[in-house]
């Protein structure tokens, strides 16, 4: 599965298998991190401003 | 009770003749429960597979749900990439029936397996030379997909998205789901091809295998065309099937009608490739293995000609036609008629390709095998559907499934003149 286990072997049908295989949750991975910290972020900012508003 | 959890606007039935409605689904839920703890502690002794059938209902079940499950990845596809604005009204519901039919696919695998524990084994100590293989990564991952498509409509419940994380969550989900979509459409091809694929390649199985482009059979590419074409119909079926149950009208004709034309296109197109395989397969790659088209249609008491002409034309050719056609398509009884058919046929489908496959005759000694499954596979397959109809009957009664529900629905105001 990874390039460090003992199975791996440096050949096309291991990098296309596996490069399919990561690049697709590398792709989901990054979305949802880039998500939760953008909500986060929205939800301070909001937060910040409206804290702002009512002094 | 739970009205502060009930979209504002809609309205459900009391929570007590709902909770009696998912007892009695959840009945049926706990004896397929009970069945798969037979299979898992007791060992796949509890079916009726045998060396004659290493693959079974259970793998006919999976494919079956991949199939028509297929609606969620092409109306994504269709909404977030060629963004065909009118079909934001029934995405929700195609991701919804995606995901419950995906599950459900792993469910089956788990138990399938027999040796649940070590599942983990088919990433980690991966054959890449399996088509297999490549299906299992991609349900997983694609099954991620649904997931994370789902995440949004649970997080727009009416309580959840008062908090303000939850809201934005929600909020940005919806702004990068067209990546979301995409990757799921990239995995989708290749998952359902590759389930056509183990199929064409059985070298062994004359009535299988398949010439093809490249590595890919021809199956592979059939079985990616079908899931697409038929996948529609069946997100039509359930939400036709959601509101005679709920007594409600919950998504415009407009955007029906639309889904039903793509879906007919589909089917149309695809059973077009469907006839030209099935010739070419018939009068060229079976009798270059030395076999008539009758070998695999006759001498036994369940497989003849009927399987093949109901798949073809009753399942494929008709509801094809009737989707196509504006006036045929516009009726609703006709175009029920249709999607019933449609889901009729891909299920079928897979039904050939996975159990007649293994029925037919291959050596001069052999006879033909049927099969009849136990009582724990019954159970087992019907467990799936039990689960999907208490999921839908959750989301309906607390997410905003179908944005267009409150107009289709509203008590209209009593003029002076009524």
């Amino acid at each position: 599965m990874f390039p460090f286990s003992f199975e791996w072997v440096w050949d096309i049908g291991h990098m296309i298998f596996f490069g399919g295989l990561w690049y697709a949750v590398g792709i989901l991975s990054a979305g949802m991190i880039y998500v939760i910290l953008k909500a986060a972020w929205d939800t301070m900012s909001e937060s910040i401003n409206n804290s702002g508003e009512s002094h | 009770m739970d009205s502060a959890l009930i979209p504002e606007g809609a309205k459900r039935c009391s929570l007590p003749k709902f909770s009696i409605g998912m007892a009695i689904v959840g009945a049926v839920l706990l004896w397929g429960v009970w069945a798969m703890f037979l299979c898992w502690f007791k060992g796949l002794n509890q079916t009726n597979m045998n060396d004659y059938y290493g693959f079974a209902l259970w793998i006919w079940a999976d494919l079956a749900v991949i199939a028509v499950g297929g609606g969620a990845f092409f109306t994504g596809m269709l909404r977030y990439i060629f963004n065909i604005k009118e079909l934001k009204n029934i995405i929700n519901f195609a991701v919804i029936i995606g995901f419950i039919c995906y599950s459900s696919a792993l469910l089956i695998l788990a138990i399938d397996i027999g040796q649940p524990l070590r599942g983990w084994f088919i990433f980690w100590h991966a054959n890449i030379h399996s088509m297999l293989t490549e299906v299992a990564f991609c349900l997983s991952c694609y099954f991620a997909v649904l997931t994370i498509e789902f995440i949004p409509n649970i997080l727009e419940n009416r309580q959840a998205n008062k908090v303000p994380f939850f809201h934005h969550l929600a909020h940005n989900m919806h702004g990068i789901m067209v990546i979301f979509a995409a990757t799921g459409a990239f995995l989708s091809f290749f998952h359902q091809g590759s389930l056509g694929g183990v199929a064409g390649v059985m070298y062994g199985r004359p009535f299988a295998v398949r010439e093809g482009l490249l590595i890919w059979p021809w199956t592979f590419f059939l079985f990616t065309w079908s899931a697409a074409a038929y996948g529609p119909s069946f997100t039509l079926l359930v939400t036709k099937m959601t509101e005679v149950i709920t007594g409600k009208k919950l998504v415009k004709d407009n955007v029906v009608h639309l889904l039903a034309k793509i879906s007919g296109w589909m089917i149309v197109t695809y059973i077009i490739a469907k006839i030209i395989d099935t010739i070419y397969w018939a009068y060229v790659t079976a009798p270059s293995l030395g076999f008539k088209l009758s070998h695999f249609y006759t001498d036994n008491s369940f497989y003849g000609y009927w399987i093949l002409i109901t798949e073809i034309v009753i399942c494929g050719i008709v509801p094809g036609a009737i989707l196509v056609i504006k006036s045929t398509r516009e009726n609703p009884t006709l175009r029920l008629v249709a999607i019933i058919l449609g889901t009729i046929g891909v299920c079928l489908n897979r039904w050939v390709m996975v159990l007649q496959i293994m029925a037919v005759p291959v050596m001069p000694f052999d006879t033909w095998a049927l099969y009849i499954p136990s009582w724990q596979e019954v159970a087992t397959t019907v467990l799936p559907v039990a689960y999907g109809i208490m999921l839908i009957a959750l989301a309906y009664r607390y997410l905003p499934v179908f944005p267009q529900e409150k107009e289709l629905n509203s008590v209209k105001p009593i003029t002076e003149s009524e």
